[in-house]
């Protein structure tokens, strides 16, 4: 049985390595999720519409994305950006790139379900009031669909935060590559990885938890 | 960009052309030196035993632990089970797979001697099944809770203790309702077992890393790669589909859209 040695969980190692990285996970979460809510809901909208072209194209998109790991659209963006710019591109960019496109055909999926979660007879009520098409998605069905969704929009954002570490791949600096550096500058590798399962396990436990509580308060009874 | 898939006919050690490209898949002949597309297969190879060990593990220990979180509160025992399956569950679920994979390989093995001796892929296979078993044990508890508490009533008139309502009534109809999701959940095994190129495991996404460096050919590689994952991920659906359809029992759960027989 060998020991762990702790003497290093300290302020400097938060603020040399940790901090850098979780600021990198979070704003690359935040970004995914508003960038892929307003594509995914166009998404959903070319989905739910009734022109053919368009709803194949959409519903191509969303399904392709969601049968190749992640780890795989993550080296495609890093390999194709580059070629059509004609120029390199960072890894973090191209991280927030690949997010992006990535969570918006997943949060296509859910937009849609919450766009057919709003009773008919609101689009009927909004076309009797004289409302066209862009009025009657943002003023009535749009609200009411996120209403509906926030609980699972938030759970998806719980995912992706998890998912922004397979970023590993490409080698972009996120809070488990924060804990992967000081474990090897310290020459502590085993305790920085129990850590970083320490830390992701607070940040996601606590935001499932805050879900949950959201959950019961944002029903809407009919 | 012009595509040029001659890579895979390429030896892996010179570059060359070799001898026998395409019938070497079959075992019909074999090359001097290992091409692209022999190394693409046994990559393939790698992926699907990974995703198969896990997959057994993940749906294993998740149909137990889901219904260890259903058991009803009787006792001091039953409710360590339930919270300890409850634990299980928030534990697997809230961590990164990498950031598991990771703790299985560089720490785990240093404390529980015995895994020393477990290569990568199996330690790999233990870290993607207990995430995923997180995610099943939940929706088995979902498909148990969606049962109307008359069949467990109706299993304790019959005179049947806990074990026999679990064994005889509730699992076999809570685990025809699952299999639906079930299914979406093992095409998931599919893709995160990519993970394991984190700790060199030879599969598909790490030969993905390593050919596009050593070809500069990464558009087909990719192209491969993705494809052969597409594809076991499909076959799994479709394997998944027609165990559904083995297992259903007609006018049963799941089967009929007419409510009046569904229970």
């Amino acid at each position: 049985m060998l020991s762990l040695d702790l003497s290093f969980y300290n302020w400097a190692l938060f603020s040399d390595y940790i901090q850098k990285g979780l600021l990198f996970s979070v704003q690359l979460t935040v970004i995914a999720t508003i960038g892929g809510v307003v594509f995914g809901t166009f998404l959903a909208l070319m989905r739910l519409s009734g022109n053919p072209v368009l709803s194949y194209c959409a519903s191509f998109y969303v399904n392709t994305m969601r049968s190749i790991p992640l780890v795989m659209v993550i080296l495609w963006f890093f390999l194709l950006i580059p070629l059509l710019i004609g120029k390199p591109i960072g890894a973090n960019l191209s991280a927030i790139i690949t997010f992006i496109a990535f969570e918006a055909a997943y949060f296509a999926e859910i937009m849609r379900a919450g766009i057919q979660s709003v009773p008919r007879g609101q689009t009927y009520a909004a076309q009797a009031l004289g409302m066209n098409y862009g009025q009657n998605m943002r003023l009535i069905i749009l609200p009411q669909a996120f209403r509906n969704m926030i609980p699972v929009l938030m759970t998806q954002t719980i995912i992706l935060f998890q998912d922004t570490s397979l970023v590993y791949a490409i080698g972009a600096y996120d809070l488990l590559k924060g804990f992967e550096i000081a474990g090897k500058n310290y020459g502590r590798p085993m305790e920085t990885y129990i850590l970083a399962a320490v830390t992701y396990f607070i940040i996601c436990f606590s935001l499932s938890k805050l879900v949950r509580k959201i959950q019961t308060k944002v029903a809407i009874i009919r | 960009m012009n595509m040029d898939f001659g890579v895979f006919c390429k030896s892996t050690l010179d570059g060359e052309p070799v001898q026998h490209c395409i019938s070497s898949i079959f075992g019909i002949a074999q090359n001097a030196d290992p091409s692209y597309l022999d190394w693409l297969m046994q990559a393939w190879l790698w992926t699907i035993a990974v995703a198969g060990l896990s997959l057994v593990i993940a749906l294993v220990i998740g149909a137990v632990m889901g219904t260890l979180r259903t058991l009803p509160n009787s006792g001091l025992g039953s409710r360590l089970l339930v919270r300890g399956a409850t634990a299980w569950v928030e534990l697997f679920r809230n961590i990164p797979i990498l950031v598991q994979v990771f703790v299985w390989y560089h720490v785990i093995p240093s404390f529980v001697v015995p895994l020393k001796e477990l290569p990568s892929y199996l330690l790999v296979s233990i870290a993607l099944g207990f995430f995923t078993s997180a995610r099943i044990a939940e929706q088995v508890r979902a498909g148990i809770q969606s049962l109307p508490s008359g069949q467990m009533a109706a299993a304790t008139a019959l005179g049947m203790n806990r074990v026999q309502s679990y064994r005889y009534v509730i699992l076999p109809m809570a685990l025809r309702i699952v299999i639906p999701p079930l299914t979406s959940e093992s095409m998931n095994v599919v893709k995160n077992s990519s993970v394991a190129f984190a700790v060199s495991v030879p599969e598909l996404t790490l030969f993905a890393m390593q050919a596009q460096e050593e070809t500069s050919r990464g558009i087909e590689i990719y192209l491969a790669v993705t494809l052969l994952y597409a594809l076991s991920a499909f076959a799994v659906n479709r394997l998944m589909t027609w165990i559904e359809r083995r297992t259903r029992i007609p006018g049963f759960v799941g089967t009929s859209t007419d409510p009046s027989l569904a229970h």
